[in-house]
């Protein structure tokens, strides 16, 4: 055994690791993506790995992996398992066969995501079982089991970590690395894997039958403890259960469900053993719901009267709060002293030299009273430019967009779509506008690669996740295959070209694509590009702004309001083109 | 047991994630108990980051508001965002240098001067940092990370010598003399 000090995502993959996983398929998404981002980083790897498109896609083929018998997983973010649940719910009743672990990284407070979901919620619809830790340590142990009790309960077993174990780091004890693999045999078994009503009414019942055992199975391994210490008690699920545990008092009970189904006779025993109940838990009252069930005469505290937070995310002061609300402790042991007030906010903004702003501003002077829908990516950071007006989920801006079109709407609809967004879930969007005829223009920011989840690469990028050169595919192709009227690509670092496109497609009926590509700075800096920088000449600028407004972080202004430029300009020369006085030059010209 | 709590606050991209990690390593080093949590994801690009270590941690990763007893603060305006995590007598190494941000332009905000920002940590001690002249002198403006790390070294419950272990471990060897210059004049800069 051995200890490093690792991010909660790196101990999980090693963990599957030592699992001897077979199989891993994921889409990246904010808290999840290190977890394949590190099995794809291993050196020796003797297990399939893929990005898959999208979340339904990744899941079917993880899920296909199993029934071959071998050990598999898939990753995703929260939201992920919205794309992927029609899959999910019916995988309960086909089941696994090979270990098969469905890692939905929730995001409490959404410090990265559209929303606050609760995977759990999930386990309990499709009748699966869940994990769900308290710590790095727990990740790494739990991920580790999830294999075994998928084989032993013959079903897909969900794993929920949040952000703050994702996240997290620390000292973690490690297993040894498995030899033992698996290649896949796919038996035929049309009762099992063909969901036609007669197999899957048969199919129901076998998953409703299973329950008591998965429930036996979940108890068995130990992750779900309690102890009795006096005649109030705290009840806490995953990271919640690490906070408890920093203020609880001495003589106040403590129980941690680590393992979903709850059995009902164990919470049932231990809380009739007490007068008063606090229930902790981040996302939804999953545990708070079943314990209120189990608990008549008993005096319960939770989300559902308030004494702990709804939404958000918790820490150990925000739980002695509770705490203090639910009478266990009689003041927090925490002060509060107020932030500093005044400062000028530090937001996350698009890199200098990121094409997306370039592409963002000509849309702008292009359509100045246009409707702008985008989607989720590094360019939803466009909000700070005002090229950002709706963002739901992936894949809406273009629907967004041809349903304002079709709504009657008179001002002009430009969306905005990334190149993994659009092979995610724009393709469909792009087909159906099309076919319902829809006035309007989308613009794919094709920086070839996932940036903002940490720059994995997609079928666009000419690289699979193994390193391995993929066949190409081509966008203007694709969007002219589903019928856009005009397909034209550009240079966004060629101001006047992307002026000229953008108008030429204002100037059309029907809908049209105008396709931005220019690579990610990060991307084309770790591939060797380097662009000299640029520089303002003092004598010429006017001081008068123009430059300032388009919010590349490598510009500035000094005392007397003229411009200079910072060492993180990577010189895409956007700025040089907007500037009308003509003061901002390439480095080493006059 | 209580562990000894530190901040590392800065900006997306000044290797805030580095320094917590050759912390990391020293503790497996020298046996000690360590949790932590770091921003990662889209909050990264350019914007105002935190990473908490506990030292000696065996609870969760997160320090509460006025818990923390050391601050290394990479840019001197995120040292005055993130104040209140501290103990009234928690102690701030500080680069003393702020990057304005495009905020100030983008909406037309005041920038906070230097001074002022100096005078918001007051009460704290506080040791200011000359980070880019002390990295320059090292040899390249990228070890400014490392140059804060080693003005802490002498305030963390740590031996040196773990940390320049943890830092011959976890820095590409090319750049190994580098990073161990700019951890030496930060220590000297430390323990003025
Ligand atoms: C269903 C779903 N899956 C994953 C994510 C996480 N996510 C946010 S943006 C993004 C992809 C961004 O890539 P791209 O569209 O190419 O834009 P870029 O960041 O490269 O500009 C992903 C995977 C999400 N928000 N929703
Ligand atoms: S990471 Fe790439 S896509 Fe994202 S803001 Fe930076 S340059 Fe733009
Ligand atoms: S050339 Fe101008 S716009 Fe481009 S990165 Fe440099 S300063 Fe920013």
């Amino acid at each position: 055994m051995v200890k490093q000090y690792l991010l909660g995502n790196e101990a999980i993959a090693h963990a599957c690791i030592e699992a001897g996983i077979d199989f891993a398929s994921g889409y990246p998404g904010t808290p999840s993506s290190e977890v394949i981002d590190t099995l794809r980083a291993q050196k020796k790897r003797e297990f399939y790995i893929e990005w898959s498109v999208n979340e339904k896609v990744a899941l079917e083929n993880a899920l296909a992996a199993s029934w071959c018998g071998q050990r598999s997983m898939v990753t995703m973010k929260h939201v992920g398992l919205n794309v992927a649940a029609d899959p999910l719910m019916t995988s309960a009743y086909t089941g696994a066969k090979g270990g098969f672990v469905i890692l939905s990284a929730d995001d409490p407070y959404a410090h990265s995501s559209q929303n606050e979901q609760d995977t759990r919620r999930y386990a309990h619809f499709a009748k699966l079982p869940c994990m769900n830790p308290s710590s790095v340590q727990e990740a790494h142990d739990m991920m580790k089991d999830a294999f075994a009790l998928s084989e032993k309960v013959g079903l897909p077993v969900l794993f929920r970590p949040t952000t703050r174990v994702c996240h997290s780091k620390g000292d973690v004890d490690l297993g040894e690395v498995s030899e033992e693999h698996r290649t896949g045999v796919f038996e035929k078994d049309p009762k099992q894997y063909v969901v036609i009503p007669a197999h899957t009414r048969a199919l129901h019942k076998k998953l409703n039958e299973k329950q008591p055992m998965v429930r036996k199975a979940v108890m068995d391994l130990g992750y779900n403890t309690a102890e009795v210490r006096g005649e109030t008690a705290v009840v806490a699920s995953g990271i919640a259960a690490s906070y408890v545990q920093e203020v609880i008092p001495d003589g106040v009970s403590f129980m941690k469900v680590g393992c979903f189904p709850i059995d009902g006779a164990w919470m049932e025993k231990f809380v009739q053993q007490h007068k008063k109940v606090l229930v902790v838990e981040e996302g939804a009252p999953v545990v708070e719901e079943r314990l209120r069930q189990l608990a008549c005469g008993v005096e319960v505290f939770g989300q559902m009267n308030g004494a702990v937070p709804m939404e958000g995310e918790l820490s150990p002061a925000a739980v002695a709060a509770s705490m203090v609300k639910a009478g266990i402790l009689k003041e927090s042991p925490f002060q509060s002293p107020a932030p500093a007030e005044g400062l000028p906010p530090r937001p996350p903004i698009l890199c200098a030299g990121c094409g997306h702003r370039a592409t963002f501003y000509a849309m702008k002077r292009v359509f100045p009273d246009g409707i702008f829908p985008s989607d989720i990516g590094c360019y939803t950071l466009g909000l700070q430019l005002g090229t950002v007006d709706t963002t739901i989920c992936m894949g809406a801006s273009v629907t967004v967009g041809s349903g304002i079109a079709n709504s009657g709407e008179k001002r002009p609809v430009v969306a905005t779509i990334g190149d993994s967004t659009f092979l995610h879930t724009g393709i469909q969007g792009l087909i159906n506008a099309v076919y319902n005829g829809a006035d309007m223009t989308l613009v794919i920011l094709d920086n070839r690669i996932t940036a903002m989840t940490g720059h994995q690469p997609n079928p666009n990028t000419g690289e699979t996740a193994m390193g391995e050169a993929s066949v190409p595919i081509s966008l203007e192709t694709i969007c002219r295959a589903c019928g856009a009227s005009f397909v034209e690509t550009v240079d966004p670092y060629d101001l006047t070209a992307t002026l000229e496109a953008l108008k030429a497609a204002k100037a059309r009926k029907g809908t049209k694509v105008v396709i931005a590509r220019q690579a990610c700075v990060i991307t084309a800096r770790r591939a060797g590009v380097r662009r000299a920088h640029f520089r303002v000449d003092p004598e010429t600028c006017t001081a008068c702004g123009a430059c300032l407004r388009f919010g590349c972080p490598a510009l500035g202004k000094d005392a007397e309001g003229k411009a200079n430029i910072n060492e993180l300009c990577s010189g895409c020369g956007v700025c040089a083109e907007i500037c009308p006085a003509g003061a901002i030059v390439k480095e080493g010209r006059k | 047991m209580s562990s000894y709590d530190l901040l590392i606050v800065g900006i997306g991209g000044q290797g805030t994630i580095l320094a917590s990690n050759i912390i990391g390593e020293a503790c497996l080093l020298e046996g000690v108990p360590i949790k932590g949590v770091e921003t990662h994801g889209m909050a990264q690009r350019g914007g105002s980051v935190e990473s908490h270590v506990r030292i000696g941690g065996t609870f969760g990763p997160l320090i509460s508001p006025g818990g923390a007893d050391l601050m290394i603060a990479l840019d001197l305006m995120e040292a005055v965002r993130y104040r209140h995590y501290l103990k009234p007598e928690g102690r701030i190494i500080v680069n003393d240098h702020t990057v304005v941000p495009t905020s100030v332009f983008m909406q037309k905000l005041p920038m906070p001067a230097r001074d002022d920002l100096v005078a918001a940590l007051e009460g704290h001690p506080v040791t200011l940092v000359d980070a880019a002249g002390l990295a320059a002198e090292a040899g390249n403006l990228i070890v400014q990370n490392v140059v804060m790390l080693g003005a802490a070294a002498p305030s963390l419950p740590l031996k040196a010598e773990s940390l320049e272990e943890a830092v011959t471990r976890l820095v590409p060897q090319k750049f190994l003399d580098l990073n161990l210059r700019a951890f030496a004049l930060g220590r000297e800069a430390g323990r003025s």
